[in-house]
């Protein structure tokens, strides 16, 4: 059991450092210059005031260093928590920024994913007993998991929001308030925070349900359920063994899912424009600022990679055939 | 008089049409008694054993009576059926290796099953320890999950498990299927010892196997393209078979110690497709003794004292 938690802490440590250099190195060799860009805004154009600024921002971003004590400087901030200073919002640390936008998408993606997969998971082991369900839901499943999200989210933003009036289509809360611990902030977090989680919810749930009805549905068949049966075993039993059973490759499906859910996350919010991590790639990204992309991405590597980690943990305690397989096995 | 099957039909429904699988069979158990079902495959054996406890959702009652310790089986209806699953009619089936649900452990699965039967787990742990036992396992195996056994431990689990109620009916499928020649063996065995202390009543053993069969069976029903062809004690089988196809599949049997260098012989040709089955006699075509009677079809007659015979060459003597 340690042994094999070892391994896989191993392997996670391994990509994260893979993760984190591919994540330093894609901002210093893409074409363009950061300070450059931030000083051609500032429309300076004094040569030697350029010049001038050029080295001073260079120092302070730390790009006047040669590559590999960045590169070193770079972990070792990483270990003190600085990620470096934005050059969009300069002077404010990355790290603030990120931490600011983090519980937005927290609380977007963790109900969409958790409930969808629930949600979907019971529906397809419902819908795999009852042919009326299968016949008209199901396909309806199947269209909305083709569709293309973004023109789904636009579609609904449209209806729901435009058309009918009943949810805001942009923003956290209301640009009219102040952030505060008060009713009225919370009710306008809440509403808008509706539109952007259904879609994500939406969308992911046909997926689920698919999956799970045609799980269902060979659990059903397999051996041990037959055998079941013609003892006499009530319906319940049978389908709770075989519900218990599909949950499995629905386990792992939702960890080989995580890293799409996550890129979905990044569509949602800028469609509706919600102030999440999402938004900030975008924004970070036309504003040339790459020490905030790459904390983002930072972040959204280790999200991945824990939320991996926690599902690994997960699919150990409930199949047991994967323990006996560590603990290597007796036959 | 435990078992009365009286011309039972049961079909299976395809896109094609009806497969008559069973077409009018007619048998008897005694108490006690312990039954070889064999014949080669798709002649209706593991769908007669199939039909005796649950019908899948392809197969169709088309007609006939069962009967077990004088009361009526409504095989037909699933749900009535419910109460004697188990209780009365019990089964271990043709793929016991795969039979346990993998992801619980062996011990609990068994309390859930029984608790949903209505039979409380404590009043039966003494009990199912014991049997364990009896077949040759720890009690420690249900602690265990289904993968931590092998093939055999397995198979012996499902044993002890289905006849775990007592049944008055077993139904064995193919058991020794998948098992080497030892483990076949002790299988048989251990089947014959439930029977002689009355963990089951009377077993059907259904089998293409007949040289193990006549190692245990009392007796042995022999069916071809779903008809019985014959029944008889087993010695009387083996030693004096009456219907054609029984001598035929007999003599296709090598025999241990044989010095002549003779080769076996088969029966030439394959048994007729059951979607639209030839009238009369169903083994007329490969049959060397076949004439113009065949074409109706035998009756099952009693050619001697519990020996029975469906040719019109033997029984209408």
């Amino acid at each position: 059991m340690w042994r094999y938690m070892g391994r896989k802490l191993f392997v996670y440590a391994l990509t994260f450092v893979v993760a984190v250099t591919i994540n330093w190195m894609i901002p210093r060799f893409m074409p363009g210059d950061p300070v450059r860009s931030m000083l051609s805004r500032g429309s300076v154009s004094d040569p030697e005031a350029l010049e001038r600024m050029t080295a001073y921002y260079n120092e302070v971003f730390g790009l006047d260093a040669p590559l590999h004590e960045q590169y070193l400087s770079f972990w070792a901030g990483l270990f003190r928590g600085d990620l470096g200073i934005s050059v969009m919002f300069y002077p404010e640390p990355v790290v603030d920024i990120i931490l600011r936008a983090v519980p937005y998408t927290l609380a977007l993606l963790v109900p969409a994913i958790v409930l969808s997969w629930i949600v979907g998971n019971h529906f397809g082991a419902f819908a795999a007993r009852s042919k009326v369900l299968d016949n008209t839901i199901l396909p309806a499943g199947y269209v909305l998991t083709a569709t293309p999200y973004m023109w789904l989210a636009l579609l609904m933003a449209w209806s729901l929001g435009i058309v009918a009036g009943v949810f805001p289509t942009a923003g956290g809360y209301s640009f009219a308030l102040t952030p505060g611990a008060n009713w009225e902030f919370v009710s306008s977090l809440i509403v808008h925070w509706f539109l952007p989680f259904l879609s994500m919810f939406v969308v992911a749930l046909g997926g689920w349900a698919i999956g799970m009805r045609n799980m269902i549905i060979y659990e059903l068949e397999d051996d041990y359920a037959t055998y079941l049966r013609a003892l006499g075993a009530p319906r319940r039993l049978v389908r709770r063994y075989a519900f218990r059973n599909a949950m499995l490759p629905q386990i792992t499906g939702l960890a080989v899912q995580l890293g799409t859910i996550i890129t979905g996350a990044l569509l949602t919010e800028i469609v509706f424009n919600y102030p999440g991590l999402g938004t900030l790639v975008l924004d970070s990204l036309n504003n040339r600022d790459f020490f905030l992309l790459q904390g983002i991405f930072l972040f959204v590597v280790v999200g991945v990679l824990i939320a991996n980690f926690v599902i690994d943990v997960v699919y150990v305690l409930i199949d047991p055939r994967t323990r006996v397989q560590m603990t290597g096995g007796s036959s | 008089m435990s078992l009365h099957v009286n011309d039972l039909k049961v079909h299976y429904r395809t896109l094609r049409g009806d497969v008559h699988a069973i077409d009018g069979v007619t048998f008897s158990l005694e108490d006690g008694e312990i039954m070889g079902l064999v014949g080669e495959s798709g002649c209706g054996k593991s769908t007669l054993g199939k039909s005796l406890i649950r019908l899948d959702s392809q197969m169709r009652h088309v007609g006939g009576t069962v009967e077990l310790d004088g009361r009526g089986v409504p095989i037909a209806d699933d749900d009535a059926m419910v109460p004697l699953r188990y209780h009365e009619v019990s089964l271990i089936p043709q793929y016991a290796m795969s039979a346990l649900n993998p992801i619980r452990r062996i011990g609990r699965m068994i309390d859930e099953l029984l608790r949903a039967r209505g039979v409380r787990p404590a009043d039966k742990a003494d009990e199912l320890r014991r049997r364990l036992e009896l077949v040759g396992l720890e009690p420690d195996v249900l602690r265990r999950f289904p993968i931590e056994l092998s093939g055999g431990m397995k198979q012996r689990v499902v044993m002890v498990l289905s006849t775990l109620l007592d049944p008055s009916l077993l139904i064995a499928d193919e058991v020794t299927s998948a098992l080497d020649v030892s483990t076949q063996r002790s299988v048989a065995e251990s089947l014959v010892e439930f029977r002689d202390r009355g963990y089951v009543r009377s077993m059907v053993f259904v089998t293409h196997d007949v040289s193990l069969v006549y190692q245990i069976a009392d007796t042995i029903m022999v069916m071809y393209a779903g008809h019985v062809a014959e029944k008889g004690p087993a010695d009387s089988i083996v030693s004096e078979p009456r219907h054609p196809y029984t001598q035929m599949l007999l003599s296709a049997l090598p025999e241990v110690g044989s010095t002549s260098g003779e080769r076996l012989q088969g029966i030439p040709g394959t048994p007729p497709g059951l979607l639209d089955p030839p009238t009369g006699c169903r083994f007329r075509a490969r049959c060397p003794m076949a004439f113009d009677k065949c074409a109706e079809r035998p009756p099952l007659v009693e050619t001697a004292p519990g020996h029975w015979s469906a040719c019109w060459k033997t029984g209408g003597e």
